[in-house]
């Protein structure tokens, strides 16, 4: 299994050879990560080389990493620490999961997304028909945007939501409550009445303290 | 000629027929279904948000309520990633429990399905035979857990406690004298190892039941026989999993292919379907159900032979015995850091899938060494399936959309999440 996971990277490293940004090889498991720019190329590759034939698409998600290795305070605000650092390069990635029926195989791609303020990735909806639903599910709850995608809509939220749920700036709570008005006779929105809160603080301990 | 123009209808979220809370906007041309646009999210409750503000254990019991109708194959999935990145080792009797409630839950799974799918495509007696299947197993459910649906029976590390040595008693009421008491009692008398070993002699019969009302009933082919098809090229491009890809002919199983707890132990076969049409992918679901009882039955006689601990003794993941807490400041320490603070995850990134009755179920869990999960997302495998809708419903009539929707096994716990 770690001998064809090695054989695996290495014959990786060799088709895209300058696409690679790290390979890492953890748990039994490829976590590949890829720039940006050239990734339909390298996606339509693993799927079509016939060394690799990724020919299914398992997930794909968003992942908002800003928050990365802070604490939250009693009322659910993440808190930096000053020491901690946060390993990953920009906020936004979208994380790819593949699976190759044909070779039983699996592999796991991160792309970042460049621009913090408006994360914008290519679709793969044109590689994997799967991406169509996975990718308007990233843009709902993340706002990260997927260019040549031909239908991207929200997909999970309320008609007419606003904002995107899964940010780490986004309170557990949301921002807006409903009801219905017996007056106008209809549901209406109220800025949210929920006092946040955090019954158990999330904590790191240092390095092997869950350990024996 | 009189001008004919597509026509737009709305279907649920109201509709017995949606199972559950689907939205779909149908585009027709006259009954001929020329767009499906399915509007889900009726039942997003943010699992994968609240899951990044609880501890890893508290999430355990949300899984449930997931895919509802299969719940402890969730609750595995999630328990698993955990367990990998923490490298906890689960004790091999735990293993053959998971295994053995894994199935069972298939078969809850794939009864449910099989009496509501019927019961859209008008055949009504089914859900009253399913039913009375599904009850037993739901019983053992209760009597392994105390909740007859919502678990919350597995823990990383291994499962709350050993399989229990009796089962619950019927007690006579104004419905069932003595008499009548005493024989839904017959088979209740040894433990629930018995009274599951009693289940899974009988069940074969109870498939062969469901098999002679449906499997070459003319109503039942009319309706099911070439609806639907997907070839298998385009169930691996939409992401097709379990029962709808072997449908379609696919030979891909997790439990065999990448085999987790003790299914390399266990004999199976894989049941694949030819045509890929709604007709067999019923025929692959009943001989799965088939095939459960077989690895139920093998999970009874090795857990028969083999005592031992359910759960790992790591007490930095489970709690201690009770008894050595009251006696034992260490423990008492664990138990308390357990259930205030939490364990904590080393940093990583995993993925585990196991095959769930739907599909392939994933958890994608990251850890940034806190006490909570940093992200949690679902692979939930009713997902892409209704997200191929509107490829499988084209050129149908708008009665065979129903028959789709009732093929794809859809439960929106899952899918909205």
């Amino acid at each position: 299994m770690a001998d064809d996971l090695n054989k695996l990277g290495e014959s990786l490293k060799q088709l895209l050879a300058d696409k690679v940004v790290s390979l890492e090889s953890r748990l039994g498991e490829l976590t590949l990560v890829v720039s940006a720019e050239g990734m339909l190329e390298v996606f339509q590759r693993l799927r079509d080389d016939e060394h690799l034939r990724y020919d299914q698409l398992v997930d794909l998600c968003g992942m908002d990493y800003s928050a990365y290795g802070s604490v939250t305070s009693e009322d659910g605000r993440y808190l930096r620490d000053e020491e901690g650092v946060n390993p990953h390069s920009q906020r936004f990635a979208v994380v790819y999961h593949l699976l190759s029926v044909a070779r039983n195989s699996r592999l796991r791609v991160r792309v970042y997304a460049q621009d913090d303020a408006a994360p914008m990735l290519d679709s793969v909806q044109g590689i994997w028909s799967a991406a169509n639903w996975f990718e308007r599910e990233a843009f709902d709850m993340y706002g990260i945007v997927f260019l040549g995608h031909p239908d991207l809509r929200r997909l999970l939220t309320d008609y007419g939501f606003v904002g995107n749920p899964f940010r780490k700036d986004f309170p557990l709570s949301g921002n807006v409550e409903m009801h219905y008005d017996p007056e106008l006779k209809r549901v209406v929105y109220a800025p949210v009445t929920v006092e946040p809160r955090e019954i158990t603080p999330r904590v790191i301990r240092e390095e092997n303290y869950s350990r024996r | 000629m009189a001008e004919i123009k597509n026509y737009t209808m709305n279907f649920g979220p109201q509709h017995p027929a949606a199972h559950g809370v689907l939205r779909l906007v149908l585009e027709l041309d006259g009954e001929v279904v020329e767009r499906a646009d399915p509007h889900i999210g009726l039942l997003h409750r943010g699992t994968e948000k609240l899951a990044e503000h609880k501890t890893f254990l508290q999430s355990v019991p949300y899984m449930d309520r997931l895919d509802y109708v299969s719940m402890m194959c969730n609750e595995h999935a999630y328990v698993m990633a955990i367990e990998k990145l923490a490298g906890i080792e689960v004790p091999l009797r735990a293993q053959y429990i998971r295994v053995m409630f894994d199935e069972i839950t298939r078969i809850l799974n794939h009864l449910l399905w099989l009496g509501a799918s019927g019961i859209d495509l008008g055949a009504m007696t089914m859900f009253f035979y399913t039913f009375r299947e599904r009850e037993d197993l739901l019983d053992v459910y209760e009597a392994v857990s105390g909740a007859r649906m919502h678990a919350a029976y597995y823990r990383p590390g291994g499962v709350y406690r050993d399989l229990p040595d009796s089962m619950a008693q019927y007690a006579p009421s104004k419905y069932h004298n003595e008499s009548a008491v005493k024989r839904m009692n017959e088979n209740r008398q040894g433990s629930l190892l018995d009274f599951l070993e009693d289940f899974c002699n009988r069940f074969p019969a109870c498939v062969d039941e469901y098999e002679t009302l449906l499997t070459d009933n003319r109503i039942w082919k009319q309706r099911t026989v070439g609806i639907g098809v997907v070839t298998p090229e385009r169930a691996l491009a939409m992401g097709f999993t379990g029962p709808m890809l072997r449908g379609s002919g696919v030979e891909w199983d997790l439990r065999k292919k990448q085999p987790y707890e003790v299914y390399d132990r266990v004999d199976f076969d894989i049941a694949v379907g030819v045509e890929g049409d709604c007709y067999d992918r019923y025929l692959v679901r009943v001989e799965e159900m088939r095939q459960s009882n077989r690895i139920i039955k093998q999970c009874i006689d090795w857990l028969r032979k083999n005592p031992g601990p359910v759960i790992t003794e790591n007490h930095k993941f489970a709690p201690p015995k009770r008894e050595a807490m009251k006696q034992d400041m260490e423990e008492l320490i664990h138990h308390f850091k357990l259930f205030t603070e939490g364990f904590h995850v080393p940093a990583g990134e995993v993925y585990s899938a196991v095959e769930h009755p739907k599909g392939e179920f994933g958890i994608y869990l990251v850890s940034d060494g806190a006490n909570k999960p940093y992200r949690m997302k679902i692979r939930a495998p009713g997902f892409p399936h209704l997200a191929s809708l509107n490829e499988m419903t084209r050129g149908h009539m708008l009665a065979d959309v129903v028959a789709i929707i009732g093929t794809q096994d859809i439960v929106f716990g899952e899918i909205d999440r």
